[in-house]
């Protein structure tokens, strides 16, 4: 038989078989849409970004980007050269040479100097939203699947919140504006940016809590109340430690990712420009909750839109996004290794 | 004193002599007590006196009632939404534990209870056995030390983890989990203690450890015991309550229920014939 000829398990052509490669071909062509468009943006960032934050000679990172503020950039021409200086040395340059005093120079706003104070800003942001939405989700989901009595009223409350995690950022923007900002008399503050981040956030802490509790055994609480055990007693010693990994791990991914909105924080707590660190110039601990701060989101959309773009903010534009990445990243890897690691304590 | 042999088959075949054992002080009265799931009536009238220091078997089929009565009596039924006592009462010494003035972590203290499925805790076995005593402010390590000693020893489980008290709880085999569980219990020394088909997870050899233990235990504490297996019934119980139907059709010495049954019912059932 020569193996041209049919044989019984040779595939008939049908209309199944055509679909079954069409199917196979969409899926996997949809893939890697997906796959280059992340590699796409992903890659835009990293090598655009690298270029300001790493640098050719050692110590290879641009050290000053992450440790000054943003200052203006000037570009000018000198004996034939041209220059480019931050604002502070170029102050410094007119003074050490005077015939320079009166040199033309083109201005570039927050080109120069590195971005600091949002990165501290951004940590402050995220540390204080993070104990607020974990201290108000983590007792809601407690009250809520360990307390509550099931029935309509809980079903309606867990829709509501559900419904909360689909509100655009920029509601929960105007809302924390209306409420801290306004009424409370918060002004533009650190604390009216956690309590909007922390309600941001608070749909993802509470369904994630309520999921972990839910996947303690029911034979921990048993067991813990038939020893007499009240019932607090019984959440705190037998039911939350296990439930915790999990609670951490997708509560600090919802706040990383809600650290990245720019929307929530651009009313209630980001500054274009603020010369003092949030620990400068204090007079009473108070002040440090009413203060607003730069935030590295914030301060791309700052630099991306609210001045002439040219291949100078370009840079910063870059390296802003490029460390915010990475600062996303390295919370998100930090949760998870938390997780593991609580996760090989309690094993059941 | 002079008992006849309950084996022995008069010519009657039907009213075999069963010596009663001597009726000791009642613990528990059940009286007259209904109980709803919502809507649903789970028990019907029960009338059972549980004697101190004996071991009360409940037995019957597959939703008969037998470990809702069990949970009644620590109220663990009061973690189910919509569960009710809805007559009658269960006193404890003469005290209604339906009663408000009655703390529920109070009554608990008092009577333990082994659940079907063995559920240590995932912490060490020494801090499994102090988990209800640390609960009462007791810290002492002196002290601690000494009541994981005793009770571990009192749950038949001293001799096979007394070098490994540290080590998870979850390490152990099926059937040293249970008598974890068991030692646990009696840690905070209950008088009552409540046991959920204790051995329905275990092998036939873990099985006959925890009803040697069974038998240790009935000399300190009073037991109830629920139980799908007859054989464990009748091996290692004084009384027995036979259920069916969320009905108590027959309570009696256990010997009088497996040798000679009043009710029709609790023969064919016992004889296997039905459940």
């Amino acid at each position: 038989m020569s193996p041209s000829t049919r044989h019984e398990f040779q595939s008939p052509p049908s209309a199944a078989r055509r679909w079954e490669s069409a199917a196979l071909w969409l899926f996997r062509i949809a893939t890697y849409v997906i796959l280059i468009c992340g590699a796409g943006v992903f890659g835009n960032i990293v090598v655009k970004g690298s270029k300001t934050v790493f640098t050719s000679t050692a110590p290879f990172i641009n050290v000053a980007f992450f440790t000054e503020a943003p200052e203006s950039l000037y570009v000018f021409e000198y004996q034939g050269q041209k220059r480019e200086m931050g604002d502070r040395e170029f102050r410094a340059f007119k003074t050490t040479h005077p015939e320079a005093k009166d040199i033309k120079a083109e201005s570039y706003v927050y080109s120069a100097g590195g971005i600091f104070p949002c990165i501290v800003g951004t940590v402050l942001l995220v540390l204080g939203s993070m104990m607020i939405a974990l201290t108000l989700g983590v007792s809601a989901a407690v009250y809520l699947s360990e307390y509550a009595k099931q029935g309509r009223a809980v079903t309606l409350i867990r829709l509501a919140i559900l419904n909360l995690a689909g509100v655009p950022s920029i509601v929960f923007g105007l809302f924390g504006l209306g409420l801290f900002v306004i009424y409370l008399d918060w002004n533009v503050s650190l604390l009216a940016g956690w309590f909007t981040l922390a309600f941001m956030v608070l749909p993802v802490v509470i369904t994630a809590s309520e999921e972990s509790l839910k996947a303690v055994p029911k034979g921990f609480r048993e067991g813990s109340l038939a020893l007499g055990a009240t019932k607090w007693q019984t959440i705190r010693k037998n039911v939350l430690p296990y439930a915790l990994p999990g609670i951490l791990t997708s509560s600090i991914l919802g706040i990383a990712r809600v650290a990245g909105e720019t929307a929530p924080i651009m009313f209630t707590a980001a500054y274009v420009v603020r010369d003092k660190l949030p620990w400068e110039g204090l007079t009473s601990v108070s002040d440090f909750f009413f203060q607003g701060v730069m935030a590295l989101p914030y301060h791309i959309y700052v630099v991306s839109s609210k001045i002439p773009q040219n291949e100078y903010t370009e840079r910063v534009q870059y390296g802003t996004a490029f460390v915010f990445l990475v600062i996303v990243a390295l919370i998100a890897t930090c949760s998870i290794v938390m997780r593991n690691k609580l996760r090989n304590r309690y094993k059941w | 004193m002079d008992i006849k042999s309950p084996f022995t088959t008069p010519a009657s075949g039907r009213s075999i002599p069963v010596t009663p054992a001597p009726v000791g002080p009642t613990l528990i009265d059940i009286d007259h007590v209904d109980f709803f799931y919502g809507a649903s009536q789970a028990l019907h009238d029960i009338n059972l006196k549980i004697e101190e220091k004996k071991v009360t078997a409940f037995i019957g089929p597959s939703g008969c009632g037998k470990s809702t009565l069990l949970r009644c009596l620590n109220r663990m039924n009061d973690l189910i939404d919509g569960t009710r006592v809805a007559n009658g009462q269960i006193k404890i010494r003469g005290i209604d534990i339906y009663d408000r003035s009655v703390d529920v972590i109070e009554l608990r203290k008092r009577v333990g209870m082994v659940f079907q499925k063995s559920n240590p805790f995932p912490k060490s076995i020494y801090e499994n056995i102090t988990y209800g005593l640390r609960l009462q402010g007791r810290s002492s390590k002196s002290d601690l030390d000494a009541v994981v000693e005793k009770s571990l020893r009192g749950a038949a489980l001293w001799d096979e983890v007394k070098d490994r008290l540290h080590t998870s709880g979850l390490g152990l085999s099926g059937g040293q989990q249970q008598r974890l569980c068991i030692a646990r219990a009696i840690a905070v020394e209950p008088e009552v203690i409540l046991m959920d088909e204790p051995c329905s997870a275990l092998d036939p050899i873990a099985t006959v450890k925890v009803e040697e233990l069974i038998q240790e235990l009935r000399t300190k504490f009073t037991i109830v015991i629920v139980t799908h297996n007859m054989q464990q019934a009748a091996r290692c119980s004084d009384k027995t309550a036979f259920f069916y139907m969320g009905k108590l059709i027959e309570f009696a010495d256990t010997r009088a229920i497996f040798m000679n049954p009043a009710n029709a019912q609790t023969e064919a059932y016992v004889s296997g014939r039905f459940g």
